[in-house]
């Protein structure tokens, strides 16, 4: 028995550090960004700013709060991901509540149409063209509607809402509510927990869009934060701090200003992303249990 | 006769149209939802009919020159394209043979932590980078191997050669790789957490009393417990390799010219070649179709595979 104690010791011990690494490996690019977003030219030519903050220099994030196209694409930014969130959540819950009825008419017919979108799709060139012809090119609303319905959150949510007691919505039936009174009151509150990952999981989608706004909207005062970012980090960034530098004096390094913009991007997920990750975990897992 | 006959129908239809009328609700609440299916998803599959014209934009999807086969006969003899094919799948091949057992590996470690709160703040560190983009991971991951970025200087300090994997025909696609897995493999170790969960305690218990070392344990009771779900994810990993090798987002945040050669896939090239007006929209949706065509015969194909395994398949 003591013997077997000694040999479990240095098992778990290799374990840890391996798992340690990993986790400081996962970690460290992140801080590496923070660290950069706050140093100056002092900081980045006289240490080399990778373990600690050798300035705390704000200047990187003054520079971009005061340009106003910042803030433009935080508001489009913010509207997409409320909005976009709000119609995601009232297609897929209704759409799945109804494929959850299996006496429904035509309901097979109904699942296919949601399956095959899943395996096959226009691609990029019908869908830009489709696009246009709905005149929704340079409209806010390209990053929004072309992505309303996820099949593959449909599919999970539909088996979850039919493995709820049909008792409970037969009561309710009996006591005269019809099926939007069954869905809004029975159904939504007891599986709040459910829908609620989805609702995430949408949000983190809509927050991090960036490919529909990519191909559809060319006009700078619509761009969302994603965009706004990958130009700060390709080109405008010379452009930004050579102003800022112009208005204030001071030199002020791209890099700082570019990771800023990194930081205030990421940093919604950042915050909110550790007291929601039980969330993000437990619909996987509901979505790997077939029915 | 024909009259009875006439009334049976009459009364059939009368009954369909009631039980039809009967389920009117439910049919009005998904309503939108299948008005947005027709309108995102199958209006744009229709325009697939572009893939045998000659775009012009006057005449749009539906009134461009018809040319049949002729834009897949080109697709055979196009260099360019043989070349994103096959990156493509040296991507997907990469994945398969890195990514996918790196994530059993990391599962079965994560496994063997016994303190359920460090085992969860492990998973919840590694799960992370999942949810940042593909745009803010290309800012971070350019400037840390940029020439004065985080790891030049410390192989500087080291007195070791600097790196420029962004830029180096050898060392994209290992970055490629390696940068997929940093991201997700965290992520991906949650399906074989959830197969984990449903190995019984008992086996492991009766494994200890037989004497079996924690090795022994992992050998013989927590592979084998997973091993169906290993078979689903690699069965289903294979059938998407038209598709997941290296995602577009990936691709295209990090790719540059220099390196085309090594890193165009279908993806990127039928983006960059529609809109900088190399190629022809008709042509382009042609080459899209096709991929779309291959990833759905390889995807039914394993689909098949996983049910003749006797496992639920997908559909």
């Amino acid at each position: 028995m003591k013997r077997n104690h000694q040999r479990v010791r240095p098992f778990d011990l290799a374990l840890h550090l391996v798992l340690a690494l990993l986790a400081l490996l996962t970690l460290y690019p992140f801080y590496n960004v923070l660290i950069l977003s706050f140093s100056n030219i002092q900081a980045i030519s006289g240490h080399t700013p990778y373990l600690w903050f050798w300035a705390m220099d704000l200047e990187g994030y003054r520079t971009i709060v005061k340009d106003p196209y910042f803030f433009s694409s935080l508001g489009n930014t913010l509207f997409v991901t409320i909005i976009g969130t709000g119609i995601n959540m009232l297609l897929s819950v209704a759409g799945a509540y109804v494929l959850s009825k299996k006496k429904l008419p035509a309901r097979n017919a109904l699942l296919t149409l949601v399956v095959i979108p899943m395996l096959f799709s226009g691609g990029m060139i019908p869908t830009y063209l489709v696009m246009k012809d709905y005149r929704l090119i340079d409209s806010i609303w390209s990053m929004i509607l072309p992505c309303a319905v996820s099949s593959y959150y449909v599919i999970i949510m539909k088996n979850y809402f039919r493995s709820i007691s049909p008792s409970l919505e037969e009561a309710a039936v009996i006591d005269g509510a019809n099926d939007v009174t069954v869905l809004l009151r029975v159904i939504l509150p007891i599986s709040l927990p459910f829908t609620m990952t989805f609702f995430l999981f949408y949000a983190v989608e809509r927050w991090n869009e960036w490919w529909n706004a990519y191909l559809y909207i060319s006009e700078r005062k619509l761009y969302p934060l994603q965009i706004y970012l990958r130009e700060v980090l390709i080109n405008m960034n010379n452009q930004l701090s050579l102003m800022a530098q112009i208005k204030s004096g001071k030199k002020i390094p791209a890099e700082s200003v570019q990771m800023a913009t990194i930081i205030i991007t990421a940093l919604p997920i950042l915050c909110v992303y550790p007291f929601i990750q039980k969330y993000f975990v437990k619909g996987v897992m509901i979505g790997s249990i077939k029915e | 006769m024909i009259q009875a006959k006439r009334s049976g129908l009459y009364s059939r239809i009368q009954k369909t149209a009631g039980k039809l009328w009967s389920f009117r609700l439910l049919y009005l609440m998904i309503l939108p939802f299948i008005i947005w299916y027709m309108l995102f998803c199958y209006v744009p599959m229709a325009g697939l009919y572009l893939s045998f014209e000659d775009f012009s934009y006057r005449g749009g999807i539906w009134g461009s020159k018809w040319v049949g086969m002729n834009n897949f006969r080109a697709i055979l003899t196009d260099k360019e394209f043989l070349r994103a094919f096959r990156n493509t799948l040296v991507f997907s091949m990469g994945k398969l043979a890195l990514q996918f057992p790196a994530a059993i590996v990391l599962a079965l470690a994560l496994n063997e932590v016994q303190r359920p709160r460090l085992k969860k703040t492990y998973q919840t560190v590694l799960t992370f980078p999942h949810f940042i983009s593909w745009v803010v991971m290309a800012g971070i991951l350019k400037n840390m191997f940029a020439g004065n970025g985080v790891i030049n200087q410390v192989l500087t300090v080291a007195g070791l050669q600097p790196v420029s994997p962004l830029l180096s025909l050898t060392g994209f696609r290992p970055f490629i790789w390696f940068s997929n897995i940093w991201k997700e493999a965290g992520w991906d170790t949650i399906i074989y957490m959830a197969a984990l969960a449903g190995i019984d305690p008992g086996l492991y218990e009766a494994a200890e009393i037989d004497g079996a070392n924690r090795w022994g344990k992992i050998w013989h009771i927590t592979l084998p417990g997973i091993r169906s779900t290993i078979l689903i994810m690699l069965i289903l990993e294979i059938g998407r390799i038209m598709t997941t090798g290296a995602s577009f987002d990936q691709v295209f945040n990090l790719y540059s010219s220099p390196v085309y050669e090594v890193a165009d896939t279908i993806d990127t090239y039928i983006y960059r070649t529609s809109f900088n007006g190399t190629r022809d929209f008709g042509y382009t949706t042609a080459v899209g179709l096709f991929k779309s065509v291959m990833g759905v015969t390889m995807m039914l194909g394993a689909n098949r595979l996983v049910t003749a395994c006797g496992e639920d398949g997908l559909f």
